[in-house]
C-alpha cells in the first residue's frame, strides 16, 4: 500500500499576543490512497493548522508534507486536491451555477457542472445568487466547490458545523459516495460519532500531537466511555461503584455520577437495584476528558484546549 | 483550464455589484457636473486658455479613474475576509492569472468612468480632435497601471474596515500633490513629478498643453508599476493565513 499523503515531523508555532503558541508539535502520519481518515480532536488540538500545512497554505517550521509524492503546492497546482475549509464564505454576485462553473474552469479535469449541482443537492438553488442562500445551502455550495476539480484528495475541515440534522445526513452520504470512487478523504471533526460513522480510521490529536491512531472501532473503544448521571440520595457510592459495567462512582449532593466501561449493563443494573433513581442521563464522555486521560493530563502551557466537545445536535 | 472564464466571471461580479459600480462611477460624475456645470461658458479658465469644462473633464478623468482603480482593493480585502482568497489558493489558478483578473476588473470600472466623463464633457460643449482623445486615453490607461498594482497591494495588506479610509486618503492626497484641482507649484510640484499620479494628470493635460510625457514621465510610471507590483506579489505570498 503506497502512502499518498505523508506528514513527517511537522512542527508549527504561531506568534500570538500572549507569546508563541505551539499549534503542532511533531506529527507523523501516512495515509494511503483510498483511505477515509478522521482527524479527531477538540478545538485547539492543531487540526486546522495541520490541514493548512497539507494544503500548502502554511509552511511548517520543520518537517515535511508530501501529497502524491509532490509538495502540497505542486499537488494543488496539478488540480489533485480539493478542500472545504472552516468558516469560509462564498463570494457574492454570482448564481450558484455560475460560481461552480467559474471554479470548474480553473481545473484541468473538472466534474460536469450540472452533475455536480445535482450531486450536492443544489438543483433548486442553482439559479440563486450566493448571497441569498441559507447556511445549509452555502455549506453545500462549498462542498461542491471542493469537489469541482474531481480531486484525488479531498480535505474537509469541520464540514458540518452549520448544518442541521438532515443536512448532515445528506452531506455524509455524498462524502461517502465520493470516497467509494477510490478517492482519499481526510476530514477534521470534534464529533466522535461523525468519525465513527464516516471514517475507516481516526487520528486523534490533542495539544498539537497525535495521541492515538487506528481503526475507528478501536478508537471508539478507547475514548467512547459513557457517564450515567442520576438523582439518587441515600445510596452508598461504594455500592454503586460495584455495579456491573461501572468503573467509578462519585456523589455530588443528591446526584451520583457513574463512569462506565459498559453503560448498557450499568444502566440495567442501576435501575434494577435502585428503582428510586430519577432524572437519569447518559452522556458520552467528552473527547476532551478522554484526550486528557490519553495524554496523561499534561496541561502543556501554550496549547490550551478550549471549547467543549459535544455530540452533534 | 482557462483563466479567461475566471476573469469573465470576475468582471460580471464587479458589474453586478451595483453599489460598488455606481459609487465608483457616480462620484467623479457628480463632482464634474457640480464644478463644471455652472461654469460651462468659462472659455479661458484661470488664464490657461482652456475652457473650464475641458480643464475639469481632464482633472476628473485622472481623479475618477485613479479612484476607481484603487477602490477595487476593497473588493480584494472583502474576499480575503470571507476566506475566499484561501479557497482560490487551493485551486490551480496561477498567481499571474489572479492578478490579471483583478487588474482587468479595476480597469473595467476605470475605463467606464473615463468614457462617462468624456460623454459628460461633450454634453458641456467639450470638443477635441479624435487624435487628442485617443492619445489622452492611451496615456491614461498606461498611467493607471501602478494604481491597479496599488489596489492589489492594499487589498492584501488591509482589513475591510481600514481599507476605505486608507485608499480614499491616499487618492485624495495624491490628487492634490499631483495638481489635479489646481496647478501645483514649488516644492509640491518638485515632489509631485516623482509620483505616478502626477503623470496621470499630465496624461490628460498632454492634449491641452501639447507636449508628451517625455523620458521622466515614462520612467516614473514604469518604476512605480514595477515597485508596486513586486510589493503586491510579496503581500499576496505572505497573506496565506486565516483573516
Amino acid at each position: 500500500m503506497s502512502s499518498e499523503l505523508q506528514l513527517k515531523g511537522l512542527v508549527k508555532t504561531y506568534q500570538s499576543a500572549q507569546g508563541p503558541v505551539q499549534a503542532v508539535r511533531g506529527i507523523d502520519v501516512s495515509i494511503a490512497a483510498g483511505e477515509t481518515v478522521a482527524l479527531l480532536g477538540p478545538n485547539g488540538a492543531g487540526k486546522s493548522t495541520t490541514i493548512d500545512m497539507m494544503l500548502g497554505l502554511t509552511r511548517p517550521d520543520s518537517g515535511s508534507v508530501t501529497v502524491f509524492g509532490r509538495s502540497p503546492r505542486d499537488a494543488v497546482a496539478g488540480g489533485l486536491v480539493g478542500a472545504m475549509m472552516q468558516s469560509g464564505e462564498l463570494i457574492r454576485d454570482l448564481s450558484v451555477r455560475e460560481l461552480v462553473a467559474m471554479m470548474a474552469s480553473l481545473y484541468p479535469r473538472p466534474m460536469d457542472v450540472e452533475e455536480l449541482i445535482s450531486l450536492a443537492g443544489l438543483t433548486e438553488a442553482a439559479g440563486q445568487r450566493t448571497q441569498k442562500l441559507s447556511g445549509g445551502q452555502s455549506q453545500r455550495v462549498r462542498f461542491a466547490v471542493a469537489l469541482v476539480g474531481d480531486p484525488e484528495l479531498l480535505v474537509l475541515d469541520e464540514p458540518t458545523v452549520s448544518m442541521d440534522v438532515e443536512g448532515r445526513r445528506e452531506f455524509w452520504a455524498a462524502m461517502r459516495a465520493y470516497a467509494d470512487r477510490g478517492k482519499t478523504v481526510i476530514f477534521a471533526t470534534h464529533y466522535l460519532e461523525e468519525a465513527d460513522a464516516n471514517a475507516d480510521r481516526a487520528v486523534l490529536m490533542a495539544h498539537g500531537r497525535i495521541v492515538a491512531d487506528g481503526p475507528t472501532t478501536e478508537i471508539k473503544a478507547q475514548v467512547g466511555t459513557k457517564t450515567i448521571r442520576a438523582t439518587l440520595p441515600e445510596v452508598d457510592v461504594a455500592e454503586l461503584a460495584a455495579l456491573p459495567g461501572v468503573a467509578t462512582a462519585e456523589r455530588r449532593g443528591e446526584s451520583v455520577i457513574l463512569r462506565c466501561s459498559d453503560s448498557d449493563r450499568a444502566i440495567r443494573a442501576l435501575l434494577e437495584r435502585h428503582p428510586a433513581a430519577r432524572d437519569v442521563e447518559i452522556t458520552g464522555a467528552g473527547l476532551e476528558e478522554a484526550f486528557l486521560e490519553l495524554t496523561g493530563g499534561d496541561g502543556d502551557a501554550g496549547a490550551h484546549v478550549s471549547g467543549r466537545v459535544s455530540s452533534p445536535p | 483550464m482557462s483563466a479567461v472564464t475566471y476573469t469573465r466571471y470576475e468582471l460580471l461580479r464587479a458589474f453586478r455589484n451595483r453599489r460598488y459600480f455606481f459609487f465608483s462611477l457616480g462620484i467623479p460624475l457628480v463632482l464634474y457636473f457640480v464644478i463644471a456645470g455652472p461654469n460651462r461658458n468659462v472659455h479661458d479658465f484661470d488664464g490657461t486658455g482652456i475652457s473650464l469644462p475641458l480643464y475639469y473633464m481632464v482633472s476628473l478623468a485622472s481623479f475618477g479613474t485613479m479612484f476607481a482603480m484603487v477602490s477595487s482593493g476593497g473588493r480584494i480585502a472583502a474576499e480575503r475576509q470571507a476566506g475566499w482568497t484561501r479557497q482560490l489558493r487551493i485551486t490551480p489558478l496561477p498567481v499571474r492569472a489572479y492578478f490579471r483578473a483583478k487588474m482587468l476588473t479595476s480597469y473595467m470600472t476605470a475605463v467606464t468612468s473615463l468614457v462617462l466623463l468624456y460623454i459628460a464633457g461633450a454634453s458641456l460643449g467639450v470638443s477635441l480632435p479624435a487624435r487628442d482623445w485617443l492619445e489622452m486615453s492611451g496615456l491614461i490607461v498606461v498611467a493607471l497601471l501602478p494604481f491597479g498594482a496599488l489596489a492589489i497591494l492594499l487589498g492584501h495588506l488591509m482589513t475591510v474596515e481600514s481599507i476605505g479610509p486608507i485608499a480614499g486618503g491616499t487618492v485624495s492626497l495624491l490628487a492634490i500633490v499631483s495638481g489635479t484641482w489646481f496647478p501645483a507649484t514649488g516644492f509640491l510640484h518638485t515632489v509631485g513629478q516623482w509620483l505616478p499620479s502626477y503623470w496621470l494628470v499630465q496624461a490628460g493635460r498632454v492634449t491641452l498643453e501639447g507636449h508628451g510625457w517625455g523620458t521622466q514621465g515614462w520612467a516614473v510610471v514604469i518604476a512605480w508599476t514595477a515597485l508596486l507590483a513586486a510589493l503586491a506579489a510579496l503581500a499576496y505570498r505572505r497573506d496565506t493565513g486565516r483573516v
